[in-house]
């Protein structure tokens, strides 16, 4: 990797919420949503964040934008702890971060035709006044392919991948450097995730975007991502480059998570093996001692509830948050 | 003798702007134990077909018409309303996407689990009780005697989906639907529903029906598969067949688009433009505005459905060997 510095750079993140009091007895302990994430990320590049329900991806997601205040913990966006920056300061910052949502319908107006709804993202951050305003409105709905007449419509009369490729184009309308989709191609079916899929890579590619890609759908990860973190609890147990994730993941959580997702080919599908976890995901709220995953764990040790693993180093950028790798 | 025989099936629901086609000339027949995918994209009427075989659509503003509707001797379409309740979860059980919208949230879990016992197969409360402790071990639901007073919102998602499984399996129907069963669960409880859903059908022998977007699902759990689009059965045959000698242009743009978890990207190759309105009756093949492989007789006539070597079928005039990959 170059000796440049990181467009972000995650040191110890924490996102804690306050758990909701009865009106009599104890309050109840914060629910740890995000609880000491680290990550770098280089510009351009696509870093996947995976991982079930729950697990933190979004409210890292959130978290990274500034949209939830982190509880502790920097985040370094080319060069400046936004996290450390009173509201009025991190307008300049919004524009350049931008985010994609995975119910792109809901997150549009439903009263503003799709020209107003790009128009409002370059007028909130005073771009492209006056007369060439139309042209670029023209230019950008090019770029997602959505045909300049379907500027007149409403979001309720767009189709599902339309209304897709209008949330990113407002997005782009800003010429923002850092895209967080999250879950952006999840709702969708299958044929219409490819057109946006392959959207997303060619805008990155022309337009040198960096993403973060959070989905709990392994197959699209795969397919978009450089390096991928596997998330359980609030904590990044594992993070490598694709290929080493894909093909040589160390963490038990992680090995688990990929041997559960299908393949659509019947002799390969039939032929693999299969962890399957017992249990379901622990409370964030009341984690267990030690290694947060020993609970499903199907290679725990008595040790594994003694001490939170820190993460291990396996291989240039291949880290693993367990004692038995 | 089948279990179940369904020919020429249509759903169409009547609208202010014309009739909507949701199932259109449907037809297919499923052996006793067999495991049948139905899959397709939104839309296609997989979850239509399934409704309207348990005669779960609202008619009016629905209308279900069929030349047969055949379920152990039974016809679906002319049968009382009180043959139909007999069979419904007793004949023909029913899994959905979301347990928490089939279960009543306001009902325990214990009487929800002996209601079908008691209405279906006469037990008395005790024994109904008994029962359904057994079911809820059955299908790996730890304590399952405190359980039984539990609500449905006291359970995760993965718990209350077993809970709709022990539901469905308690009368011991020959035949599960299981609707996007496993869709809205993390990968992770997916691959124990999925176990558990096979095993438990395996032992007792039930045919299941898997309405799944999800290809890998299918190719892992059915015997046979059939592609659905707007409407129609476009592709049917046994599962490596149609995955790995896909004779239909939606099947092989079906495949092309998916990526898979155990191969580095390729570039996904995207269905063009949207699914058809399902209110115009296309005279040509329905999916020839999105088709890659089109031949120009496609322009021409409608195909018919072609049979294949194989028990294997589709309704497509293009020939599709240059795309077929075989078995790794």
């Amino acid at each position: 990797m170059s000796s440049a510095a990181p467009l972000l750079s995650v040191e110890g993140l924490a996102v804690h919420f306050d758990a909701q009091r009865s009106a009599f007895g104890p309050a109840a302990a914060p629910v740890r949503a995000v609880d000491g994430v680290s990550f770098t990320l280089a510009r351009g590049r696509t870093l996947g964040l995976v991982g079930e329900s729950g697990c933190g991806k979004s409210t890292t997601g959130y978290a990274i934008l500034q949209l939830i205040r982190p509880t502790s913990g920097r985040i370094v966006f080319d060069g400046m702890d936004i996290a450390a920056l009173p509201a009025k300061e991190l307008r300049p910052f919004r524009r350049r971060m931008q985010i994609i949502f995975q119910d792109a319908a809901a997150s549009l107006n439903p009263r503003m035709p799709v020209g107003d709804l790009i128009t409002e993202a370059l007028e909130i951050h005073g771009l492209h006044r006056g007369a060439g305003r139309g042209r670029r409105i023209r230019q950008l709905l090019d770029l997602v392919g959505i045909a300049p007449h379907l500027a007149e419509r409403f979001p309720h009369e767009l189709s599902g991948g339309q209304a897709q490729r209008i949330a990113i184009c407002r997005a782009l309308a800003v010429e923002p450097e850092l895209i967080v989709c999250d879950e952006a191609v999840s709702a969708l079916d299958v044929s219409i995730q490819a057109q946006i899929v392959n959207l997303l890579q060619e805008l990155q590619r022309e337009l040198g975007l960096t993403y973060i890609f959070i989905s709990h759908d392994l197959s699209v990860v795969r397919h978009v991502s450089d390096e991928v973190a596997v998330m359980y609890l609030g904590r990044i147990v594992e993070k490598a480059s694709r290929q080493r994730i894909f093909d040589a993941a160390a963490h038990p959580y992680s090995r688990a998570l990929l041997s559960a997702v299908p393949i659509p080919d019947p002799d390969v599908e039939r032929a693999r093996e299969r962890v399957i976890l017992t249990g379901d995901l622990p409370s964030p709220a009341n984690p267990p001692s030690g290694c947060r995953f020993r609970t499903r764990c199907p290679e725990v040790i008595e040790a594994c509830a003694a001490k939170d693993p820190p993460p291990k180093l396996l291989a240039p950028g291949h880290y693993a948050a367990c004692i038995r790798v | 003798m089948a279990l179940l025989t369904v020919r020429n099936l249509t759903t169409s629901f009547a609208t202010d702007q014309g009739t909507i086609r949701a199932v259109n000339g449907v037809s297919f027949t499923l052996e006793p134990g067999e495991v049948l995918g139905l899959v397709g994209e939104s839309g296609s009427g997989k979850s239509v077909t399934a409704l309207s075989l348990m005669r779960l659509v609202r008619e009016p503003p629905a209308k279900v018409e069929a030349e047969l509707l055949d379920f152990e001797g039974t016809d679906l379409l002319r049968a009382p309303a009180r043959t139909l309740r007999d069979i419904r979860g007793a004949g023909i059980a029913m899994i959905f996407q979301d347990p928490m919208r089939s279960l009543n949230p306001v009902l325990t879990i214990g009487r929800q689990l002996t209601e079908p016992l008691r209405r279906h197969m006469r037990m008395g409360a005790a024994a109904a009780r008994h029962r359904a402790i057994e079911l809820l071990e059955m299908v790996g639901i730890p304590m399952a005697e405190t359980r039984l007073g539990s609500y449905p919102h006291q359970f995760s998602g993965g718990m209350r989906q077993r809970v709709m499984i022990a539901i469905a399996l308690s009368c011991n129907p020959r035949l599960l639907i299981a609707d996007e069963a496993t869709t809205a669960l993390d990968v992770t409880i997916q691959a124990q529903i999925v176990e558990l859903v096979r095993r438990l059908t395996k032992n007792l022998g039930t045919a299941v029906i898997w309405i799944s977007h999800d290809l890998g699902l299918v190719a892992g759990l059915c015997d046979r598969v059939n592609v659905m689009y707007a409407g129609r059965i476009v592709e049917t045959g046994p599962v490596r067949e149609v995955f790995y000698r896909p004779a239909h242009g939606y099947t092989i743009g079906l495949i092309g688009c998916t990526p898979r978890v155990d191969q580095v990207g390729t570039p996904l190759t995207p269905i063009n433009g949207l699914p058809p309105n399902l209110m115009d009756e296309a005279p040509l093949c329905p999916f020839l505005p999105r088709c890659d492989v089109a031949i120009p007789a496609c322009r021409q006539t409608r195909p018919a459905l072609r049979n294949l070597p194989g028990g294997h079928a589709a309704v497509c005039l293009a020939d599709l060997t240059s795309h077929h990959r075989g078995a790794h």
